[in-house]
Parts: C-alpha cells; structure tokens; sequence
C-alpha cells in the first residue's frame, strides 16, 4: 500500500516543475526581465535536497532540453546548467539540507550565478555580449525567493505525502 | 559528465550548425501549450476590456475610428492615382512593376523570456502557410523576420536582436546601409557609414530590399543620432526603430511574390 502510494506520489514531482517552466517563460515587463528568478533551477534543486533519490541527472538533462525548446534557446544551454548544479546538489545535499535557511539561500545564490555562469558562457559563444553583472541578477532574486519557495513546496511535500 | 559533454555538443550543433532545426520543429510544439497558458491573463483581460465598456466609450471610439477611416481613405484616393503614376514610370523606365504584398494578420502570443534575444512567439504556423525567413510588420514598420516555424506558432526574431542585421535605404536620397540590431529595444546601429555619407537625423530608412529577404519599401527605422569623428574610419548612426516592438499585439505577416529559398 505504501508502495503504491510512493509510485503515484512520485508524479506529483512534476507538478511543481511544470509551474516552473511556466513561470520561466510568462511575459515580464521589460525592466524587470532581468531580475526574472530561475524557477526550474530553484524547484530542482529543491526536489534534490528533499527526494534526491527520486532524480536522474538523465531527467534533468531532458528537462532543461525542454526548457530550452520552450524558451527558444540553443539546445543544451539550460541542459549544462541544470546537470552541472544538479551534480553539486547531489554531491552536497547531505551537507546542505541541515544548514539554516539563509545559509541555504547564499547557497542557492551561488548554485544559480553557477548556472547563470554557464549561461553567458553560451551567450558570448551566440555573439551576444551581456554588459556589467546583469546576468548575477536572477541569483540574487532566487536567492531571495529561496526560503518563501521552501516553505511553499515544503507545504506541497507533506500534503503530498512525497517521500 | 558524460551528460555535461552531450550538453556542450549539442550547444557547439546548434549554434554552428542548422543540423538540428528539423528536430527543433518537430518538438517546439511542445513549447505551444505554455504560450497558450501564460496568454490566458492577457486574453481574459483584453475579453474584459470588450465587455465590460460603456455605451459612451464605445460612441467615442467609434467617432475616432469612423474620423481616422475617413484620412485613410482621403490617402488611398490619392495612392491609386500615384500607383498609377509610378507603374507608367516604371514602364517608361523599364524596370519591373512593384507587386502587391499578400498579408495575414497573426496574434502575439509570447515574448522571449530571455533578456538578451529578442523574439516574439505568433498564433501562426506552418498551418497557415509561415515559412522561415518571412518578413513580419506592425502597423508602423518593419518587425524582424520568422527564425523557427512549428505546427501552430512560429517564433520571429526583432531586428532589435544582437544577432540581426538588415539591409535599408535613407528614403530621402536611397543611400543604402545596413542597420544592426544593438540588443536595445529602441536603438538600430547603421553599420560601415562613411563620414562623408548624406545622412542627418530624421530621416526615415525603409527596407531595400536588396538580400532578398525583406520585401522593398517598409519604414525601419528613423535615423536619431549621427555623430562623425574624424578619428574614426566610421561614423556612428543610431537609428530608433519604426515600428513598436515591445508594444504591438497584432503583426502582419507578409507574403512576398516568391517563397525565401531558404533551408
């Protein structure tokens, strides 16, 4: 019974990721489309620091090619960043998860700017220049939203009964 | 690692190579269902709008309308005597009528959400006869072109975009230039202008036409800066684009004589 629970608890996983993706792409008004946090990037790594036995680096590949397909990006470019992050995470995890909230936040921050890192890194090959450290700023706001976040999809998790 | 050396592989494809555009067509559907959904705020609120208006607005609109319809038409009097015109002088010329361009009116339902490309995502797709590289207008000027065409979106690119370039025209005396997107919303740059060229603020560059990707004569910008130093090779022309990029909801797309031979 618990089994059965656990395999169809395991789908709601989804649910808070497919959020993400669509508040990855929902229109901002130009001023703020820098400060946008990286929804997918925060609701993984939380997944990871809670069910990480419930993740393949494989599915977060395919998720970032998703990412990337609804986004418009080249292929791959949130594929790199979502695995390398994620293989930190599952690295660090035991450590991390016991940590202060505001600890984790600086943890996030530097998780995201590694992400976002990867992401200019892309960017400048694409000819794009992005001037200054406009780029930083998606690690600040996820940085910020971390312990709301926590809170909400800790909420979600025990509703859920998700491992 | 393995995935991580994938991931960088298929960066190094995609952004050298077209090898993997096919595949992007087949799965950028699945990018549609999430345009439709963050679109539902916008069409409930633009539903609201229609509904919930009074008698005396709707009056007033009407009155405007029924004003601006009326110049419109005083224009397109004037248009069919000047068509005319231009179609004998081109005749006595030699050279080639100016076609009518078909147009079909397509909705924006999704911005980019990455700062740093500049695309829109439309309600219209292959099924609707949009084909890559076709040139997309609002109602002022020339918007940018389509770079990737699904099932039932396509995705355009702005001339806005650090990657775009497009060749253009000074509508006052044809002198023709190439104008760069600069990643800025609201700035074009003219590239490779000589110092020496006749070119001032104000003037209104157009579309020329020339590589056969744009078709001829669409406002693009209005030239807003030109600052010549002796010290440079170049001077720097900073052109404000015409049309309204972060603003329009409605585009037209445009139908040349010949389908873009492109890949």
């Amino acid at each position: 019974m618990i089994d059965l629970l656990r395999g169809h608890n395991r789908w709601m996983l989804l649910l808070p990721i497919l959020l993400g993706l669509l508040l990855s792409v929902y229109p901002l008004p130009l001023e703020l489309r820098w400060w946008r946090p990286a929804w997918v990037l925060l609701i993984v790594i939380y997944w990871l620091f809670t069910a990480p036995e419930d993740f393949s680096l494989t599915f977060v590949f395919g998720l970032g090619l998703v990412q990337d397909l609804i986004t418009g990006s080249p292929l791959g470019q949130h594929s790199l960043g979502l695995v390398i992050v994620s293989y930190i995470c599952l690295q660090s995890y035991q450590r991390v998860r016991n940590y202060a909230r505001w600890q984790q936040a600086l943890w996030v921050f530097v998780l995201v700017g590694i992400s976002q890192v990867i992401g200019n890194w892309v960017y400048s090959m694409s000819g794009l220049t992005v001037s200054g450290m406009q780029f930083l700023y998606p690690a600040l706001t996820s940085a910020l939203l971390w312990p709301l976040m926590f809170r909400i999809l800790e909420i979600f998790r025990t509703a859920n009964r998700i491992s | 690692m393995i995935l991580s050396a994938v991931a960088v592989g298929l960066i190094l494809v995609n952004l050298y190579t077209d090898w993997l555009n096919p595949v992007r067509e087949q799965l950028g559907s699945v990018a549609a269902p999430f345009n439709w959904v963050t679109n539902v705020p916008t069409v409930i609120s633009e539903w609201g709008q229609d509904t919930f208006v009074s008698r005396t607005e709707l009056k007033a609109e009407n009155d405007a309308l029924q004003s601006e319809i009326l110049i419109h038409r005083r224009k397109l009097q004037q248009m069919a005597a000047l068509a005319a015109e231009n179609v004998r002088l081109r005749q006595l010329l030699g050279s080639s009528d100016m076609l009518q361009d078909n147009v079909l009116v397509a909705e924006l339902i999704g911005v980019s959400p990455d700062p740093m490309r500049h695309a829109l995502v439309i309600n219209k797709g292959r099924r609707d006869g949009v084909y890559m590289g076709q040139a997309v207008l609002d109602a002022f000027g020339l918007m940018g072109q389509v770079i990737e065409v699904n099932q039932g979106t396509a995705r355009v690119l702005l001339i806005t975009d650090a990657s775009h370039a497009l060749p253009v025209q000074v509508n006052r005396n044809g002198v023709r230039a190439v104008a760069e997107g600069s990643g800025d919303l609201n700035r074009l740059h003219l590239r490779h202008v000589s110092n020496t060229t006749d070119i001032r603020p104000g003037d209104v560059l157009v579309s020329s036409g020339l590589g056969q990707r744009f078709p001829v004569g669409y406002p693009v910008a209005e030239v807003e800066r030109v600052v010549r130093d002796p010290g440079m090779p170049f001077a720097t022309v900073i052109a404000k684009p015409k049309a309204r990029l972060d603003r329009s909801r409605h585009l037209l797309l445009v139908f040349g004589n010949e389908e873009a031979g492109l890949d």
